[in-house]
């Protein structure tokens, strides 16, 4: 009966779903991370608040200094990957739009890498989403930076990677770290591989 | 059904599951990413293995190709068909498995 409707139903926004959420992974020469195409698109009349993510390449690193820093990526997975976080995200928080994007190839010092933003009607739940997502691309979307020095290179490997991949998969490690290869690192630590 | 009653073989080929499948072995393609990439010199192989095997049993035949990838095996992980997998999971025929060495995004 007409009746039964709860009065305040008419007044609740029309919810979002991820389909309407962006997810961009640039392939290597397609130009600089469109920042403003990204906050637009969360942009959202019922949001009272975006919260933003972007992760920007460093020139310098652990006092060596950084020529070139290369992106790449097992695209097919890590988008995959990348709308999972966003369904996680929004299982988490009440969302109306999300927007995350990763520039692959060469990236200059100082400009960005990857970006996140994430509208809600309140602003918590823009913020705890917005880290949540990069948090989770650290941890386990396939893409990797290689820093290229001077005097070597050197494929990156993020601490999060380590302290989640015990619980991605049963390799039959005990606790994910490097004990029988002899390389004795993980996390943030920097190998320099002089054959390369 | 006891499993000594009868013959299995030839009788009744449609109750018997190993006799239905004609496929003996199964062809996986295998990619290499990043650092794995560098050790092995290339993108990607393929490696051919019994039907029912694993994808452990798959990443011992591709170390035993590409011996260099010791260097990181127990810093990789492993992906199936896009999605990670532990070792012990099966691979059928015409399945993707990718050597994913400690990732670095964002």
């Amino acid at each position: 009966m007409a009746g039964d409707e709860p009065l305040t139903a008419a007044v609740q926004p029309p919810t979002t779903e991820l389909d309407e959420d962006l997810v961009e992974i640039l392939e290597e020469g397609s130009g600089r991370l469109d920042i403003t195409r990204y906050v637009d698109h969360v942009r959202d009349l019922a949001a009272g608040a975006i919260a933003t993510f972007e992760g920007t390449t460093r020139d310098h690193f652990d006092g060596r200094r950084v020529v070139e820093l290369r992106y790449e990526a097992y695209s097919a997975m890590a988008r995959r990957r990348l709308e999972a976080i966003l369904r996680e995200a929004r299982a988490a928080h009440a969302l109306r739009r999300l927007a995350v994007a990763h520039k692959l190839g060469p990236v200059p010092a100082g400009e960005a890498s990857v970006f996140v933003a994430a509208s809600a009607v309140h602003r918590a739940d823009a913020m705890e989403a917005c880290r949540y997502v990069i948090d989770e691309i650290k941890a386990s979307v396939p893409i990797w930076k290689k820093e290229v020095y001077d005097d070597g290179e050197v494929w990156k490997e993020n601490r999060e990677f380590f302290d989640r991949a015990d619980a991605v998969t049963d390799t039959g490690r005990k606790k994910g770290h490097n004990k029988a290869s002899g390389g004795g690192c993980c996390g943030s630590k920097v190998r320099v591989m002089e054959e390369s | 059904m006891p499993a000594d009653a009868a013959p299995a073989e030839a009788e009744n080929p449609a109750a018997d599951p190993a006799a239905a499948a004609a496929e003996t072995t199964v062809k996986v393609k295998v990619l290499f990413f990043a650092r794995a990439r560098d050790l092995t010199g290339v993108a990607e192989s393929s490696v051919e293995l019994p039907s029912g095997s694993t994808a452990g049993e798959c990443l011992g035949r591709v170390l035993a190709s590409f011996p260099k990838l010791e260097e990181i095996r127990h810093s990789m992980v492993l992906a199936l068909n896009e999605e990670y997998t532990p070792e012990s999971a099966a691979v059928a025929d015409g399945d993707e498995l990718a050597i994913i060495p400690p990732i670095s995004g964002g």
